[in-house]
């Protein structure tokens, strides 16, 4: 197996940035809306390059949902974008109605997701939008782990004829898939093969996932990392096929435990193979202000916290 | 993809060229469809036939008289004037004019709310139902598909317009006045909004339920171009604001049509009344709404 490095610290937003400018260079249907964040979003390469196909829409997050919808009424392909709050709870009968039950080609696009968006506090970290998306019928959800899958799933979308909840975040974080890698809607990735116990990481967690897999290693116990970047539809034969070999497994993501990803495991491993499982994630709470390396140790959020679940889990097997 | 036709069995029939010769002929199919839309609700005793009646002079008008339509129906919708309901409950007025129309067979209307079928409640894309490009029923949303819809066609370089229909109540939605704003800021003027001005919402008055004050002077505040149709239920008077309307699209502003229409229109005992917002006549209230509204076109 590839050992994964990190090639040094970026932020997944500035992927999502990137992806865009090369849609824009490279799709000409492909149009931009931004609700006055158009700096944290990292919009500004996309918007010099294709001032015409870009819409300041102003702080109005449920106008902008509509008008995305409307853009693909003569075949444009609307990127929106704002923080995941605003993209999701704030307007979520817009999603609902205009995007997903009409069957609309918009690309939600979602920054400062989950507790590492830091100082900004509660109102800001959303930690139930992979719950909120995934149980709209026909939604497809994202969460990436890095700038590089960031860039790749950016551009992967605007191949996909459908509503998308694309998901990433705020801080630098390590950047350690390869920029050339492949992204496939749908497909999780296995970063580490293993045999003891499967941790299921997505977003922010990846790295923290394999960083816990190096801890565990020198404790002797063998921890297969699979990369979920596509919540739903969750590729559950590669969760099923490793927990064949492992016989438990640890979910991790920077969500709310209700709703997230390790509930949509949960649900597959329960009716199809079931094994103990190990959830990190936040527990039905709020978040709060602090930096966010202070609010993912606190919350559990980290490779000391998977690597302790991962301990607890093969226990239980 | 759009689910496929569950159950029973139409395919939508091309769209015939408009042979709407007078207003005359106009005032028969709109008592045509005033006749499918009382016998639609009263089938599945349920639906919104108040707003409907009020609305069918407007529906007949924009399909077989101001909008430039092309054959068939696609999504896309480019190169024609599209239309969007915001105020979906009146869906029966909406699906006897598309089916009248040529969208779909007029038989489709026997189906409206049961199951298996593309006639919903409230109309969706989800059915696949020709004719209808969004689904609408939450309130306060087409507004802004609206705009979006409008704005890709200036992107098309496509120089036809988007047509909207709001009810007055559906105002008290906040993300119109989001829209509204933008529509001027972003200088949308291929978009044509009427505000079904009936005075009634399901509680009650507008008056009575949420004061508006003064709408025209609201989108005048809000620079857009507002007109008025004082006699939304007279053929002739739709006809000649909408096409005012078209008129004074093109030139910076977006177009707010003010219709004032009577909810219920064209049966006595449901007019200048909330309470037939959403509720369907007995068999006998049909008898008379229909004695009131006699076979013009034939029922399907």
């Amino acid at each position: 197996m590839k050992k994964y490095i990190d090639t040094g610290k970026k932020d997944t937003r500035s992927g999502f940035g990137a992806g865009l400018a090369h849609l824009g260079r490279t799709n000409k249907n492909v149009v931009a809306l931004c609700a006055d964040l158009i700096g944290s979003l990292k919009m500004d390469e996309f918007i010099a390059e294709n001032p015409e196909r870009f819409y300041q829409i102003g702080i109005a997050e449920a106008n902008m949902i509509g008008i995305a919808a409307g853009l693909t009424i003569g075949g444009k392909i609307p990127f929106t974008g704002t923080f995941a709050n605003f993209s999701t709870g704030r307007v979520y009968d817009q999603i609902r109605q205009s995007v997903a039950y009409s069957n609309k080609n918009v690309k939600i696009c979602a920054s400062h997701a989950g507790l590492t968006l830091g100082e900004d506090g509660a109102t800001h970290q959303i930690l139930e939008d992979i719950g909120l998306m995934k149980m709209l019928p026909g939604m497809v959800v994202i969460n990436t782990c890095d700038y590089n899958q960031t860039k790749a799933a950016t551009i992967a979308i605007a191949d996909y004829h459908g509503p998308v909840y694309l998901r990433f975040g705020r801080p630098a974080v390590a950047n350690f898939t390869p920029p050339d890698a492949p992204f496939e809607i749908g497909k999780a990735l296995l970063l580490q093969e293993g045999t003891d116990v499967t941790i299921v990481a997505t977003g922010h967690l990846v790295w923290e996932a394999l960083i816990a897999a190096d801890a565990l290693a020198e404790k002797g116990i063998s921890a297969e990392v699979i990369n979920i970047h596509t919540i739903k539809p969750l590729d559950e034969a590669a969760i099923l096929a490793s927990v064949a070999k492992t016989s438990c497994v640890v979910t991790a993501e920077e969500h709310n435990i209700l709703g997230g990803l390790g509930e949509s495991v949960a649900r597959t491993l329960a009716s199809k193979h079931p094994v103990p499982q190990e959830f990190i994630g936040t527990n039905d709470t709020f978040g709060e202000s602090g930096t966010p390396a202070q609010l993912m140790e606190k919350y559990g959020l980290n490779a000391a916290a998977i690597t302790k679940a991962c301990e607890k889990v093969i226990k239980r097997k | 993809m759009c689910s496929p036709h569950k159950g029973l069995i139409f395919t939508a029939v091309k769209l015939p060229n408009k042979n709407m010769a007078n207003i005359t002929e106009l005032n028969q199919l709109t008592t045509q469809v005033r006749r499918d839309i009382l016998r639609m609700v009263h089938k599945v005793n349920s639906g919104h036939p108040g707003g409907s009646l009020g609305c069918a002079e407007f529906f007949v008008a924009l399909y077989n008289e101001v909008m430039e339509l092309k054959e068939g129906f696609d999504m896309d919708g480019k190169e024609e004037d599209l239309f969007f309901l915001s105020n979906g409950h009146i869906s029966p007025v909406f699906y006897s004019v598309l089916a009248r129309r040529g969208y779909f067979p007029v038989e489709e209307l026997n189906t409206f709310r049961l199951i298996n079928s593309r006639l919903q409640g409230h109309p969706t894309t989800h059915e696949g139902l020709p004719g209808i490009r969004m689904a609408s029923g939450s309130l306060g949303q087409g507004m802004s598909v609206a705009i979006g819809a409008a704005q890709a066609k200036k992107l098309n370089k496509d120089a036809h317009l988007v047509y909207s229909l709001h009810g007055d109540g559906e105002l008290q939605e906040g993300q119109n006045w989001e829209a509204i704003m933008y529509a001027s800021a972003k200088k949308v003027d291929n978009l044509i909004a009427t505000i079904d001005l009936n005075g009634q919402q399901i509680d009650g008055s507008t008056d009575h339920v949420l004061h508006m004050g003064d709408v025209a002077a609201k989108f005048k505040a809000f620079d857009w171009e507002v007109l008025s149709i004082e006699k939304g239920n007279d053929m002739e008077a739709v006809i000649e604001g909408l096409q005012k309307a078209k008129a004074l699209s093109g030139k910076g502003k977006p177009v707010c049509v003010l219709m004032h229409t009577v909810m219920g229109n064209g049966v006595d005992f449901m007019m200048h009344t909330h309470a037939w917002h959403g509720k369907a006549p007995n068999d006998e209230q049909l008898a008379n709404g229909l004695a009131q509204n006699a076979e013009t076109l034939g029922d399907y």
